[in-house]
């Protein structure tokens, strides 16, 4: 693993995975959104509004991936102290933010015809409102005290602390009363419709692929500061 | 043991303890983070006539009525095991059908009625196009009369 701590290494592979991600993420999305928008059917009782779950599904999933994926990053860096590890963490939460708040905005759209309201204070959606707030804290924490690009040592155990609430937001609906339905995708099978199930499929891939991009793009980013930071710094020395 | 080793059981146990804590605290606000009583509930824990309440379930097959005046709605609530009357006025969701889960904010009467002041409808887990409509998962027709109105 500490191979790939060399950043020329983990640029060369970064490069054409980045460009890869890029390309079959947006494809995937463009299929998966042009056949759940114009092709798959309309809901029994939502009518058309069931057509947001092909955004709302995907952007909630890596809201709640992004912080596992900071999670980890931050055991990784305190245990190993593996220098990319903290790049990484630092690079997931920006955009790990961000689908947050499209998945609570996405969400929102969807409640008023469904629930017939824009917001409840019901266990899931206020988890996931904690976990926005918990990448804004991140986010702040982040680039008010950064080592070496990455994160500081302080963040990263914030970053294993936060991985608290994933398993709350994702047990919200089954142990309290929740106006937000259950998991219709389970380890058992699924209960959505296979008409809206393989777009939705599709989207989750595609945009997965998007964020991985975007994580690359960024800790590419990152480390190019990095390297001019340091050259600055060489050169004010000599 | 190395350095290296002793950081990462550090963080698992870490980890662990944490995720653990939160799980024991989410457990015990089991009770106060419901977002609604089940008609169970209801008759289990007794509320005060006029107590600000939030009644959730499902809406019982063939008990939503109609009133003259266009807006007043009343239906049964039921969970399986306990049934709570209850009435509306006001433009309902269109999630609200007879068979479909709801969520309303209001008082009991002293006669046992709910009166809501607000009402949501809960989504189930179940996506199912328009087209198959009134085929339930287990192939038998279900009614659809209600679906239209």
């Amino acid at each position: 693993m500490h191979a790939y701590a060399n950043p020329t290494r983990f640029l060369s592979l970064a490069r054409p995975l980045t460009l890869w991600f890029l390309i079959l993420g947006l494809a995937l999305i463009t299929i998966g959104s042009a056949y759940g928008l114009f092709y798959a059917p309309a809901d029994r009782l939502m009518g058309d509004s069931v057509r947001i779950l092909y955004i709302h599904v995907p952007t909630v999933w890596l809201a709640m991936g992004g912080w596992t994926a900071i999670a980890i990053a931050s055991i990784v860096q305190i245990a190993w102290r593996h220098p990319l590890a903290a790049v990484a963490a630092r690079a997931v939460a920006v955009p790990g933010a961000l689908f947050t708040a499209l998945g609570l905005i996405t969400g929102s759209i969807w409640a008023r015809p469904t629930w017939g309201t824009w917001w409840v204070w019901d266990g899931r959606v206020t988890s996931v409102l904690v976990l926005f707030f918990l990448y804004l804290a991140y986010i702040a924490l982040a680039f008010a005290s950064s080592e070496k690009g990455g994160v500081s040592r302080v963040t990263a155990i914030f970053g294993i602390v936060g991985a608290i609430n994933i398993p709350i937001i994702n047990r919200s609906v089954v142990w309290w009363n929740s106006l937000h339905q259950p998991a219709s995708i389970t380890v058992g099978g699924s209960s959505i419709d296979s008409a809206f199930l393989w777009p939705l499929l599709v989207n989750v891939i595609g945009f997965s692929l998007l964020f991985g991009a975007i994580v690359l793009m960024r800790m590419r980013g990152i480390l190019a500061e990095t390297k001019v930071e340091a050259r600055l710094k060489r050169m004010a020395a000599e | 043991m190395k350095a290296k080793h002793q950081r990462l059981a550090l963080a698992v146990l870490a980890l662990v303890a944490l995720v653990g804590a939160g799980l024991l605290a989410a457990f015990a606000l089991q009770d106060q983070a419901n977002y609604f009583y089940t008609p169970s509930d209801i008759v289990e824990k007794q509320p005060e006539v006029g107590q600000a309440i939030r009644l959730g379930g499902m809406v019982q097959k063939g008990s939503i009525q109609r009133a003259d005046d266009g807006v007043t709605v009343t239906f049964t609530v039921h969970d399986g095991a306990s049934f709570q009357p209850a009435t509306y006025t006001g433009i309902t969701p269109d999630l609200f059908v007879e068979g479909s889960g709801v969520v309303a904010d209001g008082k009991l009467t002293a006669d046992g009625l709910f009166v809501a002041d607000t009402l949501l409808a809960k989504h189930d887990e179940n996506y199912i196009p328009r087209e198959l409509e009134g085929i339930d998962m287990t192939g038998n027709i279900t009614r659809t009369d209600t679906l239209v109105e």
